[in-house]
């Protein structure tokens, strides 16, 4: 198969995302909750905080702790999936914790730890974007001072066509070179927080992925504004 | 003990001049030692030593289920152990996430560029396929333990053999060795992390370098630049210029490694 003859399953154009949705305010008992979603894959992220860190020996005097905990629920995937934790959400919580620090202004909260909830209801591929992509939705409506939002987005190489915004059969699709995934979070000033990539690419390819990571996180970082002003119009 | 700060901000002022507290230029490796057949036990086994940090990894192989995903190709399964012996930071129990990332970077810098033939270790598809377990320990972190762990399992694998397998039986014969090789392919992954200390970007941290470094970039590679893996790291943003940059310079400073890794080569 060519490059050329790479057709999406869901006849996308190659830049094109999936249609997302964005809404702030899910969980009525978090500081600050929102649900994003890339078509059929659905994040909800709640924060909790900023709160006194316990136990005491876990305070850190200099500044406050960020603390993302990325859960998939059991059903979110057509094989059920094992609940708690595994080597993979540790991971990505991890990513998550990371990929949201540069811009929230944590230094202000010295002994204390913002609780970042994420759970996948259901899933198709990106799921740690559109979660990082709640989760900063959340953070900014629970009035954390921040510096600006991050937008992630995956990037996919099929063979050598690049496209926007994978789906799971496309995650797995192996023709040519088969698919690399490249999940990207940029700052809106396009700084990236979060780079990972599995696959096979070269780097004169990998300079092409930016690019068109930059574009789409523009149009990402539309929906989550729009979200949050929907918000703040309701009350 | 954790690197104090005003140790932090002399190795961030002296890098600002290009210069390290061990001599070493921002993108020189400290000396890469490598002994393989460390284990008499294991399929492969090697130790890998970067200065004074040293790892020990062990390849075992089994008979198992494929995975429903893959039913006609073999399994990788990468653990990783910072044992307590090797660090005063490190403690016993089940692995926290510094574990887990050596384990899942090095797993997918070896699983993504093919590096082990999987689909020449099916026995019978759907049914039996070997199965390749990958155990990494540190025995002595003074930082980087990262690019070790992975150049050690490389090394490891290239020396694997295949155990003795009783079709009958459908048992592993532990202990007898063929003389057949682990199917693998020419060009190994190597892993180069850059880290960013202040302004500047380095390879090879010692632990004190490691701990002040804000930012970092495992990059996973074969010599010929092809890259498999990548993953960025900490809680510090970066251009993407700096980025491609990061990329140059891992690129260059993965063909010296490899020139290292392959004089250990049979």
């Amino acid at each position: 198969m060519t490059a050329k003859t790479f057709k999406r399953p869901d006849g996308r154009k190659a830049e094109e995302t999936r249609p997302m949705s964005a809404k702030v305010g899910v969980v009525p008992n978090a500081d600050g909750s929102a649900m994003f979603s890339f078509g059929d894959t659905v994040a909800i992220a709640a924060v909790y905080g900023p709160r006194k860190m316990h136990p005491q020996h876990s305070q850190n005097p200099e500044k406050g702790t960020l603390r993302c905990n990325y859960n998939m629920l059991s059903f979110s995937v057509a094989e059920r999936a094992r609940p708690g934790p595994n080597r993979r959400s540790t991971e990505i919580s991890k990513i998550t914790e990371w990929a949201l620090e540069p811009i929230v202004m944590i230094k202000k909260y010295p002994n204390m730890v913002v609780d970042v909830h994420i759970g996948i209801l259901q899933a198709n591929a990106s799921t740690r974007c559109a979660g990082i992509n709640a989760a900063a939705l959340a953070l900014a409506h629970a009035g954390i001072p921040m510096k600006e939002l991050v937008s992630s987005v995956s990037i996919g190489k099929m063979d050598k066509t690049l496209v926007v915004d994978l789906v799971k059969e496309e995650e797995d699709w192996e023709e040519g070179e088969g698919s690399t995934d490249i999940p990207i979070t940029l700052t809106n000033s396009g700084k990236i927080t979060h780079l990972q990539l599995d696959g096979k690419i070269t780097s004169a390819e990998l300079k092409e992925v930016l690019k068109l990571a930059k574009k789409a996180n523009r149009e990402i970082y539309e929906v989550q504004k729009k979200a949050l002003k929907e918000s703040i119009k309701l009350n | 003990m954790e690197t104090a700060r005003i140790t932090g901000e002399r190795i961030s002022q002296y890098l600002s001049q290009g210069k390290r507290f061990d001599g070493r230029k921002p993108e020189d490796f400290r000396d890469i030692e490598i002994e393989t057949g460390v284990s008499k036990r294991a399929e492969g086994s090697a130790r890998v030593r970067i200065g004074k940090t040293e790892v020990i990894v062990g390849v075992k192989m089994d008979v198992m289920e494929p995975y429903p995903d893959s039913a006609d190709r073999g399994n990788l399964i990468v653990s990783t152990e910072l044992l307590p012996l090797s660090s005063e930071r490190f403690e016993s129990g089940p692995p926290r996430f510094p574990a887990i990332e050596i384990a899942r970077l090095t797993d997918r810098a070896i699983r993504e560029s093919k590096f082990i033939q999987m689909e020449k270790l099916c026995i019978k598809e759907g049914e039996k396929v070997w199965a390749v377990y990958i155990d990494i320990y540190s025995l002595n972190d003074d930082g980087n333990l990262m690019d070790a762990a992975e150049i050690g399992a490389v090394a490891a694998l290239k020396t694997a053999r295949m155990p003795k397998y009783d079709e009958e039986t459908g048992k592993v014969l532990y202990g007898e060795f063929t003389e057949k090789k682990l199917p693998l392919q020419k060009e190994p992954p190597i892993m180069v992390t850059a880290y960013k200390i202040g302004n500047s970007w380095i390879v090879d941290p010692t632990l004190e370098e490691e701990d002040v470094s804000e930012a970092k970039v495992s990059i996973g590679a074969t010599p010929d630049g092809v890259i498999s893996s990548i993953q960025k790291g900490e809680a510090r943003e970066i251009d993407i210029k700096e980025f491609e940059d990061v990329l140059d310079l891992t690129e260059r400073v993965r063909k010296k490694v490899f020139k290292e890794i392959e004089k250990y080569s049979d």
